[in-house]
């Protein structure tokens, strides 16, 4: 075995691991998309927006300050103590949890009924509301965010697979950081599928998800089975945020993640939670591969545009993705 | 009193069948041509054009474009900034290869090759539906801004990989470059647009107009009553893409002169066009005019108010801008998800029975 072989190896597993972090966005797309119908292109700024609260509280930094200052001629800028990484996820937690009873309230309790593409675009005016208001909260510069996550290359992985491949290779290079993600990742996925098949609000929750109106016959609140939706999708935002914050900083391009997330729901279907986490890892490995093998030869870059090819050339073979639900018209 | 129909007959088809059968609408629409084509060109200078008119125009045959495909064919796109990118690289490359020819040509030349495209990449339509379809016109938008961005012959080798747009006139006034006049940006502008809204409009009340609709409606019932989806689908893609495309050239040669495609033409611009058609209205042509007006006022008017006004600085008001524009969206989509268009529409039916509404 060449030293070629195990490089594609590693662009392998490389790529499996960014496809972990798209699939943690796509998660939070598939349970609103499940149990409201609504597309969140919001998923992506929800994810920015933790990550931004998160370092703010962990840094004691005040609320608008920049705003406060430029209105009122003030000079504050933190409370001046530090929140532990723990304590500080879940305050973060609460206040998703409140963003997302907000949002339920005041914006798709007034538009249930509305057909889906005004729903889509309400989530984009949304994304951009959020995305100002978290930048005029916690100011637009890029932050580091520390939950004390290991970070850099594997040594122990590296050291242990050099032998491989003779004298041209040291060894597969793996950074921690997505390791913890991957494992992260199965354990979100685990958790959500115990909730969901086994607890009382879990079977509410695909109730709703079958059919509304049959749900809300039994008794279940929709009202509160949304909060509790949005709820979930802010917490999966929330790990996806400290996963690609930690990775490469807190910043605005964070939340174009949303849009790396999109081909992984074609690919999987809109519905489907394992079709989430496979479509990840496929377009992870295949948009990682064909820069690898194909990259150099046009230009390079092609990560921007393959996952949304290889999605639209799937789609035209089997149009409800690969897990979806038959798509069945009548007239 | 003056917006009504009684005792206004029509004596022939043609009569009965024009664009605006109410007398007061039809002298509106000529005070309006009148009153941009005689009056506006004669006061407009650098700042009114390049911050409000050109960029207006220009948008507006966008959204007239995008319309076509969202709110009459009813598929959802969200390639328009790709399609305009089309526009611009196949207008610079007309431009520097036959420099002889005339732009208004050209224009319409980068239209077309923006037709072809849009038709390739409307193809899926026929298999996917609804979202899945959005998504899928995403891959236009990265991968043609990618192609432009990444294969040199686009922007003729030039260093910087930025394209831009030589000098050219019109009957022997300049309209392209860093030395056009005003009003001629303008004029130019206002030609395309007068003929992108009464071509549109004709199209989509005539019978191609009604098959995009049953398709929008519902395809399978469409289907049934004889509609061909394969062409209905297609030509909406090609008219809209064909209207993007002339945006695209416009926006490039006449508007900014200068264009990095991922800066100018990123999906910033292709969810800036939808919300000008979902905000005016879908299924509207007067929705896109005042969609594309709304958007285009608001950053300036808040710009004015924020920065000259209060004296904020730059980045906070950028910042609230963004908070202001997407309240104002979902405000706008709880408040009246049918846009503009339908508050001008009521506004009509009460214009219509004033003074006595019983």
């Amino acid at each position: 075995m060449g030293a070629d072989f195990y490089y594609t190896i590693e662009v392998i597993l490389n790529g499996l691991m960014a496809g972990v972090l798209y699939a943690l966005v796509a998660l939070g797309f598939v349970l609103i998309f499940k149990a409201s119908g609504i597309f969140n292109y919001a998923q992506g700024v929800m994810a920015l927006f933790a990550a931004l609260t998160l370092v703010g509280i962990m840094e004691g930094q005040v609320p608008f300050s920049h705003l406060i200052n430029a209105v009122f001629g003030t000079q504050i800028h933190d409370f001046g103590w530090h929140i532990p990484a723990l304590l500080a996820i879940i305050l973060t937690m609460v206040v998703m949890v409140g963003f997302a009873w907000l949002v339920q309230k005041y914006i798709f309790r007034h538009l249930v009924g509305q057909e889906p593409i005004i729903l889509f675009m309400a989530t984009i005016g949304l994304a951009y509301f959020l995305e100002g208001v978290g930048d005029l909260m916690w100011g637009s510069d890029i932050k580091t965010l520390d939950v004390g996550l290991p970070q850099g290359a594997s040594l122990w992985i590296e050291e242990n697979t050099a032998f491989l491949g003779g004298d041209d290779f040291y060894g597969f290079f793996i950074d921690q950081l997505d390791v913890v993600a991957a494992i992260v990742a199965a354990i979100l996925v685990a958790v959500l599928v115990i909730f969901s098949q086994y607890t009382k609000q879990g079977r509410a929750m695909r109730a709703v998800a079958d059919d509304h109106q049959a749900a809300l016959s039994v008794g279940i609140s929709l009202n509160f089975i949304w909060v509790l939706v949005w709820s979930l999708a802010g917490f999966v935002a929330l790990v996806a945020g400290i996963m690609w914050g930690a990775k490469s900083g807190v910043q605005f391009s964070l939340s174009l993640i949303a849009l790396k997330a999109l081909p992984v729901l074609m690919l999987g279907g809109f519905t489907s939670i394992p079709g989430a986490i496979v479509g990840g890892l496929i377009i992870g490995v295949g948009e990682k591969l064909f820069e690898y093998s194909v990259g150099p030869m046009i230009g390079g870059a092609t990560e921007n545009w393959f996952a949304y090819v290889l999605a639209l050339l799937f789609l035209v073979f089997r149009p409800q993705g690969l897990f979806g639900e038959k798509i069945i018209e009548r007239v | 009193m003056f917006y009504r129909e009684a005792g206004d007959f029509k004596t022939s088809y043609g009569a009965d069948n024009q664009t605006f059968p109410i007398k007061f609408d039809r002298y509106r629409y000529y005070a309006v041509l009148a009153i941009a084509y005689l009056v506006i060109p004669f006061i407009i200078n650098d700042y009114w054009a390049n911050a409000l008119f050109v960029p207006f125009l220009i948008y507006a045959i966008a959204a007239i474009g995008l319309n076509i495909l969202v709110g009459y064919g009813g598929q959802v796109s969200l390639g328009t900034g790709g399609f305009m990118a089309v526009g611009a690289y196949a207008a610079y490359k007309l431009m520097t290869a036959f420099p002889d020819v005339s732009i208004m040509i050209h224009v319409i030349l980068a239209g077309g090759i923006t037709a072809i495209v849009g038709v390739l990449f409307g193809l899926p339509s026929l298999r996917i539906k609804g979202f899945y379809l959005a998504v899928a016109t995403l891959a236009a938008q990265f991968f043609l801004v990618w192609l432009f961005n990444k294969v040199p012959w686009f922007y003729n080798y030039s260093a910087s990989g930025q394209i831009n747009a030589p000098e050219r006139t019109v009957f022997g006034v300049l309209v392209t470059g860093p030395n056009t006049e005003a009003w001629a940006k303008y004029l130019i502008c206002l030609v395309f647009v007068t003929a992108a809204g009464i071509i549109a409009r004709n199209l989509t009340r005539g019978s191609v107009g009604r098959k995009w609709m049953a398709i929008r409606d519902m395809d399978i019932a469409a289907e049934i009553i004889g509609v061909n989806p394969l062409t209905a689908k297609l030509s909406a893609f090609a008219v809209s893409s064909f209207f993007i495309g002339v945006s695209g050239a416009l926006f490039f040669a006449v508007y900014l002169g200068a264009v990095e495609v991922g800066e100018a033409f990123g999906i910033n611009k292709s969810f800036l066009v939808l919300f000008m058609v979902i905000i005016g209205g879908l299924g509207s042509i007067f929705g896109s005019f005042a969609g594309a007006a709304f958007l285009v006022l608001l950053p300036v008017a808040l710009k004015i108010v924020g920065v000259d006004v209060l004296g904020w600085p730059t980045d906070i008001v950028s910042h609230l801008q963004l908070v202001i524009v997407g309240a104002l969206i979902v405000i706008f989509l709880i408040a009246e998800p049918h846009g503009l268009a339908q508050l001008w529409r009521v506004a009509k039916e009460k214009l219509r029975l004033w003074p006595f509404p019983y």
